[in-house]
């Protein structure tokens, strides 16, 4: 199967990451690449085997429901780009 | 005094010979006239060290302190440190200063270590040769123009060029192990949930695991004491108190059953790689051991399987990367898509973008049942051969690697021939197993690394074998060639 340019658009806009038109044709060819390494699942047989989400198979560890972490507003904003007022600016969502 | 292994520099300290001032001054001096060479560190925090170090004479001095205290080691840019300059080698967090440790940076200064700095490593962990780093790649030390592996690349080549004794690294399909093969170090990836995953930046969080990288197996028994343990930050930590990894090394191996992955010595296998291998696990035979043929049949599977899924969690986890909360924002977004889009854009690599859109791909609706849903289902395939095989033998051995290290931009333009270097180490990451690798010759001149892939939090026993192994070897002992300091 071939990734055409509208995959890899749709797929560009899925992620929310911008590709630039220099390098479209090599992401398709990667991707083509990579479809094909990928398929070779498709020659075992999987039927009725449940799926493994995840390596464990324990129980997940529970804390206390009970407020533990101090309130780190002010460290946590000072990471962010831009902030005004103790809140993340973004562009206008709203007119 | 750079020749010292951790339980040396420990013995060290412990008699008085020298004081943790005076080796981490002799490290910082040797990462500063050397290091403009390997390009192993992305930040070097020399005034915080000799501030640590300054502290842990103290403690030395009034005695009881712990076995890691006032040894340097260094983090991988994975690993979340306090005012100090995360990157995950991305441009994406060039200006991140978190404003908390990882759990693992956490345990090492709670006993005393010092931090010289944090190393170099391909962007957000996805990479086998440490070039995909937004620093530059790492230069191995044992070859100018060879890659060190990666993403824990610049863990292994600063241990491999004696400028700390050990460094933390991860490992999400061989990330430690690959490296450490390719530099002539021992790194352990430890069983999935054994060293808590809290403040370590998450790539593919089923697989990611922290873990040791050292010169050889005792050194990474003391530092795998130190990082182990269960921590309710993260409820995917095993809820298992640490142990004193040092304590079964020199117990002996005799009458142990070591499985030999038929599958592991296909072709692809450099056949000197081969000829070293078998030539190690005589050396196991002569200690008392017993090799068993063995069959792991979904082998060729693993490197399929493992691209569905961590590119999967891939594209999950890097969402957090908006431009909004931290890392890179893009200039003068129009509207908010144009602010995720653009500064997702221009701060991730290559890799991590093609990483995220096959994540995406296989997420999407329509493919999801066809490669997520299958590649799990293999996983527990891949999964259920080692336990089969577990019934037979207590531990697994074979290449680390199909390959020694490669040369810088040999793989660039092929990005699958890169991925298939992980063939032998992926499948224990996707089974949640723990796996070492340890050195066992060389081919023209550069180092093959043996894996020992062990039962789940059999981690005592691979230190064991490691260990009982480098007693009677001296193949990671060898050390490469230091280059002439930059002008």
């Amino acid at each position: 199967m071939t990734v055409n340019r509208q995959t890899i658009e749709e797929l560009a806009e899925l992620a929310k990451i911008s590709i630039s038109e220099t390098t479209i044709d090599g992401v398709s060819g990667h991707l083509d690449d990579m479809l094909q390494l990928l398929g070779q699942l498709q020659t075992i047989n999987t039927e009725g085997i449940q799926p493994m989400a995840h390596p464990l198979e324990t129980q997940q560890l529970l804390r206390s429901d009970i407020v533990a972490e101090p309130n780190n507003r002010e460290a946590l904003l000072a990471t962010a780009p831009l902030t005004a007022e103790g809140l993340f600016l973004v562009p206008k969502v709203i007119d | 005094m750079h020749q010292f292994t951790i339980a040396e520099i420990i013995r060290g300290l412990k008699n008085k010979q020298f004081s943790s001032m005076e080796i981490t001054r002799h490290l910082l001096t040797r990462i500063t006239q050397l290091d403009s060479h390997y390009n192993s560190f992305i930040t070097v925090t020399a005034e915080q060290a000799l501030a640590e170090a300054a502290s842990a004479d103290k403690r030395l001095a009034e005695g009881g302190a712990p076995s890691m205290c006032g040894v340097p080691i260094a983090h991988k840019d994975i690993f979340c440190t306090t005012a100090v300059r995360t990157s995950c080698g991305s441009k994406m967090l060039d200006n991140f200063v978190p404003p908390y440790d990882a759990s693992v940076v956490a345990s090492f200064k709670h006993c005393g270590s010092i931090s010289l700095g944090k190393t170099n490593m391909d962007e957000f962990a996805m990479g086998s040769s440490n070039e995909n780093s937004h620093y530059g790649a790492t230069i191995n030390p044992w070859g100018n123009n060879r890659v060190p592996g990666g993403s824990s690349g610049g863990s292994a080549a600063a241990v491999a060029a004696r400028l700390l004794p050990g460094a933390t690294a991860s490992d999400t399909g061989g990330s430690i192990r690959q490296p450490a093969a390719l530099t002539n170090t021992t790194g352990l990836k430890p069983t999935y949930g054994r060293i808590s995953r809290w403040g370590m930046v998450a790539f593919a969080s089923s697989l990611d695991q922290a873990g040791p990288l050292a010169r050889n197996a005792e050194d990474v028994a003391h530092m795998l004491s130190v990082m182990a343990g269960a921590d309710v930050r993260d409820s995917t930590c095993l809820n298992r108190p640490s142990q004193d990894y040092t304590l079964g090394l020199n117990k002996s191996v005799n009458g142990l059953k070591i499985g030999v992955p038929k599958e592991y010595f296909s072709a692809g296998l450099h056949p000197e790689i081969a000829v070293r291998i078998e030539a190690a696990l005589k050396e196991y035979v002569k200690l008392g051991a017993e090799l068993i043929e063995i069959s792991l049949p979904h082998t060729a599977m693993a490197v399929p399987t493992y691209y569905v899924i961590a590119s999967a969690e891939a594209s999950t986890n890097l969402s957090r990367f908006d431009g909004v909360r931290y890392g890179y924002r893009c200039n003068n977004p129009t509207n908010l898509r144009d602010l995720y889009k653009r500064s997702r854009g221009e701060a991730f690599g290559e890799e991590v973008k093609r990483r995220i859109l096959i994540g995406s791909y296989v997420l999407s609706a329509g493919y999801y049942d066809a490669y997520y849903k299958k590649a799990q289902q293999v996983r527990r395939l891949i999964k259920q051969d080692f336990v089969d095989a577990f019934k037979r033998v207590d531990v697994i051995m074979g290449p680390t690697t199909p390959t020694p290290a490669f040369a810088l931009g040999e793989k660039n333009a092929d990005p699958i021939a890169m991925y298939l270097q992980d063939i032998y180490t992926i499948a224990a990451s996707l089974s949640g197993l723990p796996g070492m690798s340890v050195p066992c010759g060389l081919v023209n001149g550069l180092p093959v690394g043996l894996q020992i892939i062990g039962n789940y939090l059999d981690e005592a026993r691979m230190l064991n074998l490691a260990h009982q192994y480098q007693q009677v070897t001296d193949w990671h002992q060898a050390e490469a060639a230091t280059p002439a300091p930059a002008a």
